[in-house]
């Protein structure tokens, strides 16, 4: 196949060809861009939460009055474990996505000199973490005088589970079990570690941070009380969770069922990232809808010169040029307009990247993306040109000799 | 003459009835997939309370220490006011009207048997609220200025939640159990809700959250009720009171209805953050005092998510492509008829009467898209409603953004028929009438 004849041919029609040549750019610039952000959407939705979130459900209490707290959790545990089929009711702060309620920054050291990060607090009453389900891989869980009375919003002195996570970023490199961090006042040490626990918002936290959790173990306490977490088998566990809902009412007739907020573990996980796949929507529909545009846009553009060019084509069959001879001009040409595009398109992308990276604070775009979009754009240009470059290859060479 | 292009054009487009159809459709995709993030981004940055909000203003003081350190990612503490500063700012009267407020949620305890306490959301607020703001009643009224210097224990209810409590909105006189206190209910106003919700602070979602109840905000000290906004202290007791003067949490707004009074306020502004300073309260510079207007200052909230304005974004990234896609096609096609358009002008056509002959066969395209970016924007909308953000219900076309899509649309697409008709006039006749 000579490609020079199809440059001189090409150079006749400039404007239209690189008008299309830019097309396909800002097509391979928004399509490689686009997959990333939803790579990125993707990413979080299936971010490991450590838990058996298929058992699991909570129930919140609120409008109770403070006095009553120790008592009102007293009622509510033993109300809700003789549900039939609930396996474990224990008293636990916070939910992976459920309400945020122990977010702070800890230091490593006890003037607080050394900051250490933003971590989330999960303070849970005995049978908590068992219950939550996260696996042990160094250390030990925690034992039953672990669990320690407290009378402020942390326990003042506390032994630890910390996940792998934050451990890895506090002491990288280190034997985390016996480390000691503080909040404010508060004394912790580390005494187990833990594979995952996710925090209850991972959304808003980059990377790793997602999973920098401490689990406390305490004792019911004001500051500990109107949270719970049911285990049920997962077959069981709506019905469990309808069950408890009812028996608050009676258990409970001074506090008020969060209605929003007793919800199980599955629903909370598909209500927090609704908003991602919504994006994750939005963003396929741009790409299609781009994919969609720019096809037409060679079918329409090669439908024309194919007609344009029925006398050329009919001459050139008529001296001696194949079917296939015809059809791959098109092909070659397309492919030319195509990688012409690729290259303008890769510069784009890359330049859009950086526009997102200042303005969304987005990651810096990998470098696989590029050859993926080059690979869809280019396949695209011969799926789309295909029609019209096999109607040129029917012209027949009589065409050359008739009508002038 | 326009008439007669009109006719040649719809013939043109039905000579090539698959080209036609790609244009319109890619014209049509564009301006929907635009129109929809348009729309959104219309509605809210929409004026919350049309016909009053010009004469709306919000006073902004500095009282933070030298030293103070902004968190990242946190409020900005001096986004609201101390309690010491709203109540000088409420007795100095400087404005036509003025009042402070603050968010809470409170847990509501019927009397009625059957109906189960719950929360609701509302604000502590001053007298001057329900008129500043034009807050329409459906009984009673508002608290007088007297009930909030005596810390009255009276409330004001929407219609939904009166009647939830006792059965009809005509309650006025009757006893409300707010958390553990009760108060006598002396007013009822509609259902009302500016969206967004933009005296409230910048927590929670301000394009749906409505107020339920009015409480005066003296009381919410007194009783020292929960706070839902945020409240940023900087003082070095822990215990930080609402009285502290290091602590704030309140929103301030003021009426001034002329330029000249709003000229005076901004001077009262400095010259009172300046008597502060004077006094060691204030440690910056008075003329950090800032006076927005109610769009002013939601310009500065910047309450659009990101999201959104990516989405924006993309729409019209998605416009671009397509108007290349169609300046292309209109090229080959309107160079494909330079036999025709050398007989024309051979017959006395001026190169003006070629240009706009193609830009009215453009403009025809472009309304054929835009009738199509109509309904595709009307289901772009209707699955924007469909979303769980706080926005969504608000997107709904209304008749400016309805012309404004057709307008756009004929705009892009003569826009991109300039090029192919710019280089259709210049076709030489006497070469291409040689050829045919």
């Amino acid at each position: 196949m000579q490609i020079r004849p199809i440059l001189a041919a090409l150079r006749r029609h400039r404007m239209a060809t690189v008008l299309i040549a830019l097309e396909i750019a800002l097509a391979c610039a928004v399509l490689c861009n686009a997959c990333f952000l939803i790579a990125g959407r993707i990413d979080a939705i299936q971010v490991d939460s450590g838990v058996d979130e298929a058992s699991l459900a909570t129930v919140q209490l609120a409008g109770y009055e403070n006095a009553h707290a120790v008592d009102l959790n007293a009622r509510v545990l033993a109300g809700l474990g003789s549900i039939a089929g609930v396996q474990s009711v224990s008293l636990l702060n916070s939910i992976p996505f459920g309400a945020r309620r122990g977010t702070a920054g800890i230091t490593t050291d006890m003037a607080g000199k050394h900051f250490g990060g933003v971590v989330e607090f999960y303070v849970g009453g005995p049978g908590s973490l068992s219950a939550l389900g996260t696996r042990l891989v160094a250390g030990r869980n925690p034992q039953p005088d672990d669990f320690r009375p407290f009378t402020a919003l942390m326990p003042d002195d506390a032994s630890v589970q910390v996940t792998r996570a934050l451990a890895e970023h506090l002491w990288p490199g280190a034997d985390p079990l016996g480390k000691e961090f503080w909040l404010d006042k508060s004394h912790f040490r580390v005494v187990g570690v833990i594979d995952h626990l996710v925090r209850p918002d991972p959304g808003g936290w980059p990377g790793d941070s997602r999973d920098w959790s401490v689990f406390v173990p305490a004792q019911s306490s004001v500051y500990l009380s109107g949270s719970y977490l049911l285990r049920a088998a997962p077959t069981d566990l709506p019905r469990v969770l309808r069950d408890a809902r009812a028996a608050i009412a009676k258990i409970a007739p001074d506090a008020v069922l969060d209605q929003d907020g007793t919800q199980t573990l599955g629903d909370l996980r598909t209500r927090s990232f609704q908003k991602d796949r919504a994006m994750i929507g939005m963003l396929v529909g741009v790409i299609v809808a781009l994919l969609l545009v720019t096809a037409l846009g060679i079918v329409g553009l090669a439908s024309f010169w194919v007609a344009q060019r029925r006398r050329q084509i009919g001459i050139r069959r008529a001296i001696g040029a194949t079917r296939r001879d015809i059809l791959h001009y098109f092909q070659t040409e397309n492919f030319l307009i195509v990688s012409f595009g690729i290259v303008l398109g890769m510069v784009l992308a890359y330049a859009l990247n950086l526009l997102l990276m200042t303005h969304y604070e987005l990651p810096r775009l990998p470098l696989v993306y590029l050859p993926i979009g080059a690979a869809a754009l280019w396949l695209l240009g011969q799926l789309a040109v295909l029609g019209p470059a096999l109607r040129a290859a029917a012209v027949p060479p009589v065409v050359a000799t008739r009508s002038v | 003459m326009v008439g007669y292009y009109i006719h040649m054009a719809a013939r043109s487009l039905r000579r090539n009835p698959v080209l036609t159809g790609l244009m319109v459709l890619a014209i049509g995709l564009g301006i929907g997939a635009s129109m929809t993030m348009v729309t959104v981004l219309h509605v809210m940055t929409d004026d919350p309370l049309p016909g009053r909000s010009a004469q709306l203003y919000t006073p902004h003081i500095d009282p933070l220490p030298l030293d103070y350190k902004q968190d990242g990612g946190g409020p900005d503490a001096s986004d609201n006011l101390t309690w010491p500063d709203a109540m000088a700012l409420l007795t100095a009267r400087r404005a036509t009207r003025q009042a402070a407020m603050a968010g809470g949620n409170l847990l509501l305890r019927p009397d009625r048997a059957g109906v189960r306490p719950f929360y609701v959301a509302g604000r502590y607020t001053s007298a001057d609220f329900f008129t500043m703001f034009g807050v329409p009643f459906v009984h009673g009224g508002g608290w007088s200025a007297a009930d909030d210097a005596a810390g009255a224990q009276v409330v004001v209810l929407t219609e939904t939640v009166a009647r939830k409590l006792f059965g009809t909105a005509d309650a006025v006189g009757r006893t409300v159990r707010l958390g553990e206190h009760d108060y006598r209910l002396v007013g009822v106003t509609t259902d009302w809700a500016p969206k967004p919700l933009f005296y409230a602070d910048n927590v929670g979602n301000q394009y749906s959250d409505a107020d339920q109840f009015f409480l005066p905000f003296s009381v919410a000290v007194n009783q020292d009720l929960q706070v839902s906004g945020n409240q940023s202290g900087w003082g070095k007791d822990e215990s930080a009171s609402k009285r502290s003067d290091t602590t704030t949490w309140l929103q301030f707004w003021v009426q001034l209805d002329t330029p000249a009074q709003v000229a005076a306020y901004r001077q009262y502004l400095v010259d009172y953050s300046a008597q502060q300073k004077g006094l060691g309260r204030f440690q910056r510079p008075p003329a950090n005092a800032k006076l927005y207007s109610l769009m002013g200052w939601l310009a500065h909230e910047n309450l659009v998510p990101t999201d959104v304005r990516l989405q924006l974004w993309l729409a019209l990234g998605f416009l671009f492509v397509c108007m290349v896609n169609i300046v292309a096609l209109l090229l080959a096609k309107f160079l494909r008829r330079s036999g025709e358009i050398s007989v024309r002008r051979a017959l006395g056509a001026r190169r003006r009467d070629i240009f706009v002959q193609f830009g009215v066969e453009s403009a025809l395209i472009g309304v054929a898209g835009g009738a199509l970016g109509l309904a595709v924007a009307q289901l772009g909308l209707w699955s924007i409603r469909q979303r769980p953000d706080d926005y969504a219900r608000l997107a709904q076309m209304d008749a400016s953004m309805l012309l404004g899509t057709l307008m756009l649309a004929v705009l892009a697409s003569m826009l991109a028929g300039l090029l192919p008709a710019w280089r259709a006039c210049r076709v030489p006749p006497a070469l291409q009438l040689k050829a045919m």
